[in-house]
């Protein structure tokens, strides 16, 4: 029967600041996020007003950013849930004060990528269509499937954890306006935190952590198979599924990366995300740039040394041809720049592993600009290579969509608690027990009775 | 079962063009401009399209006539989210127009390129709009929607409804869509493929007869007879 203690701890001091004051700098972001948000929005307008025309989409290349949005957000999503799940499962100490954040990246990057199948859709007001006369040999509709289960069960698995803290946040933010108050009662559902509360949540936090590494993975093979499922040169590849996995984890900590940097330093969390977090983090990022890059070997070995003409001609488009600028982009930002950063302890701190996640990320949306655009622009039936140049509509819209998934992850965070309280709790009394033990086992056959 | 089928033979063909004419004209497809055109998103179901022959010494080019290839065992079909294009029992491949959401996987996993988008409202200028085919069946398609060629079944409708009219069987003969009948070569023929004594069966069976990229197995309908 644990009741909260009537003084706040250091950590709950620290953790609920950012909630309580608001600095003048968190409404300049506020402003500038949201102005780039309206101007995507307006982009939006005018494509539904006008048609797809206004993109630069043309034949063959009938899918173009819109669709490498959507791999990507979709990939970010992996962030999250996949590793919180995954150092849960495995009892990562050192997760604690991250997964939170890994979770609320995976919902919204969730929310952003489904987004962009309705922005690339012709007729976006029959988007209830594929659940009512779905035709489940289709690809989409498997899309439509996992995503909706991931989108489901991240949403479980974001607001079980959250739990204990918004009961605390029930208590301990009395003073809050009361829209806000009333959200952290109804949503905290009675959490009194006695013994068999407790033992209920771990019980489904524990289901859900196992069940959910299935659903991802199984969310990025299934987006893959989109275009593995087709004849497209390059596309028609058995390497598709693992190969989005890998480098949706891979594009999802580096997300992470990102976030978590940017929040620690604006919320003021140096104190509990620090050397242990980026350390370790940092060697589970340099390890995806590995796997990325034998993939991405294997696959274009394979594609290289044959002479199949149709695929040799995509592979020549992005090895020396227009797309080449791109690609060796694509290497330098995946490969070089993490290698070159992460492989040193030094810079696994901070600033080396944001130069390196920036990097990561931009390298992860050419890959999937890569995968969708240069297969299109070479048909099998070729007559002659096609060009696509995305238009300001699409630039608009995609930085719109890039503003949006930051602003909802600011404004969540203005409301909930960016770190797991009770999680980081826990780990604190974990380790007060083993310091404790250590001691004891240090000091061998004294029979010491200090109290 | 009837299963429609087309033949054209590239040694007659002279690459006019008055296919392409004759289907916009029976089909109502839209006129892009210019501008639309030069970023490659005319509408045109048939199309005569420049494809390298790599079978002569000199690298030269073949004009294909490329009309929908209405595969057996259609690739477009399998992808589409919403059932939206489907195959007829006669091996015609179709488009259910209130039913696409314009996603385009269709258009995407087609290996001959014969699905268009509507990146606009359709649009004609105005000498032309005069002349539009006013079958219902052709009603010029929405904006956001994918269209192709149909073998031109309003005209099979036609036919059969004619036919009953006048009190006969309704014959494979009875019927050949716009480009078939305009052919200034007389290069196409058209007809029921699983009727041994029909002229496209035996031609099809012609040694000089190929199918485009047969070795995707999508098993089109449109068969090509070798030209020199």
């Amino acid at each position: 029967m644990t009741s909260i203690p009537s003084r706040e701890s250091e950590l709950e001091r620290i953790v609920l600041a950012p909630l309580r004051r608001t600095s003048k700098q968190f409404y300049v972001v506020l402003a500038g996020l949201s102005l780039v948000v309206l101007l995507g929005a307006a982009a939006l307008a005018n494509q539904w007003r006008l048609g797809l025309g206004v993109t630069g989409l043309n034949r063959p290349v009938y899918w173009g950013v819109y669709i490498t949005n959507f791999v990507f957000f979709i990939g970010i999503s992996h962030a999250g849930t996949l590793i919180s799940a995954i150092l849960r499962v495995t009892q990562a100490e050192w997760r604690r004060p991250i997964t939170r954040i890994a979770e609320a990246i995976t919902f919204f990057a969730l929310i952003i990528g489904m987004l962009q199948v309705w922005i690339d859709m012709g007729r976006p007001e029959r988007i209830i269509f594929p659940f009512i006369f779905g035709r489940f040999q289709s690809p989409f509709l498997w899309d439509f499937t996992c995503v909706g289960v991931y989108f489901m069960s991240s949403m479980l698995y974001l607001y079980l954890p959250l739990v204990p803290d918004l009961a605390r946040l029930r208590d301990r933010m009395t003073d809050a306006p009361r829209w806000r108050h009333w959200l952290y009662t109804v949503m905290s559902f009675g959490w009194h935190g006695n013994a068999e509360q407790h033992r209920r949540l771990e019980i489904a936090i524990g289901i859900m952590a196992i069940v959910i590494i299935p659903v991802a993975v199984s969310v990025h093979t299934v987006v893959s198979w989109i275009f593995g499922m087709t004849m497209q040169p390059m596309w028609h590849s058995t390497i598709l599924g693992p190969y989005f996995v890998v480098g949706a984890i891979f594009s999802g900590i580096a997300m992470l990366f990102l976030f978590m940097t940017l929040l620690r330093r604006a919320w003021h969390l140096e104190l509990w995300i620090g050397e242990k977090q980026y350390n370790y983090l940092g060697i589970l990022l340099l390890v995806m740039s590995a796997f990325w890059g034998y993939f991405t070997l294997a696959e274009f070995l394979t594609t290289g040394y044959s002479t199949i003409t149709n695929e040799t001609a995509v592979f020549h488009a992005k090895l020396l041809g227009e797309y080449a600028p791109a690609f060796w982009a694509m290497v330098t930002a995946n490969l070089v720049i993490p290698f070159a950063v992460l492989m040193r302890r030094q810079g696994r701190k901070p600033l080396g592993t944001f130069i390196a996640a920036l990097s990561v990320i931009i390298g992860m949306w050419i890959e999937r600009f890569l995968i969708v655009a240069p297969s299109l622009t070479r048909p099998s039936l070729g007559f002659m290579p096609a060009v696509y140049t995305p238009s300001l509509t699409e630039v608009a819209i995609t930085a719109g969509s890039f503003a949006l998934f930051a602003l909802l992850f600011l404004l969540f965070f203005k409301v909930f608690p960016a770190i797991s309280v009770w999680e980081v709790e826990e780990g604190q009394a974990v380790e007060a027990v083993r310091q404790k033990a250590r001691e004891l086992a240090h000091e061998g056959a004294q029979p010491a009775l200090r109290s | 079962m009837t299963r429609w089928g087309m033949v054209i033979d590239l040694d007659k063909c002279v690459a006019c063009q008055s296919c392409t004419a004759a289907c916009r004209m029976e089909n109502n497809t839209p006129v892009a401009g210019k501008n639309q055109a030069d970023m490659g998103r005319t509408i045109l179901w048939n199309e005569v399209l420049p494809l390298a022959n790599s079978e002569s010494p000199d690298a030269s080019e073949m004009l294909i006539p490329r009309p929908c290839m209405h595969c057996d065992d259609p690739p477009c079909v399998k992808v589409c989210p919403v059932q939206a294009t489907y195959r007829t029992d006669e091996g015609v491949v179709l488009i259910n127009y209130d039913r696409c959401i314009g996603c385009r996987f269709c258009t995407v996993a087609c290996p001959f390129q014969v699905r268009y988008f509507n990146w606009f409202e359709p649009e004609w200028p105005e000498a032309l709009k005069a002349h539009l085919n006013p079958d219902p069946e052709v009603a010029p398609r929405p904006r956001g929607v994918v269209e192709k060629c149909t073998f031109c079944v309003q005209r099979l409708r036609k036919a059969r409804e004619t036919a009953q009219a006048e009190g006969r069987p309704f014959s494979a003969t009875d019927y050949v869509p716009a480009c078939v009948e305009t052919c200034t070569a007389h290069a196409r023929y058209f007809g029921d493929l699983d009727d041994p004594n029909s002229l496209v069966s035996q031609l099809a069976a012609s040694p000089r007869a190929f199918r485009l990229q047969e070795e995707m197995g999508t098993k089109p309908k449109v068969y090509y007879l070798k030209q020199g």
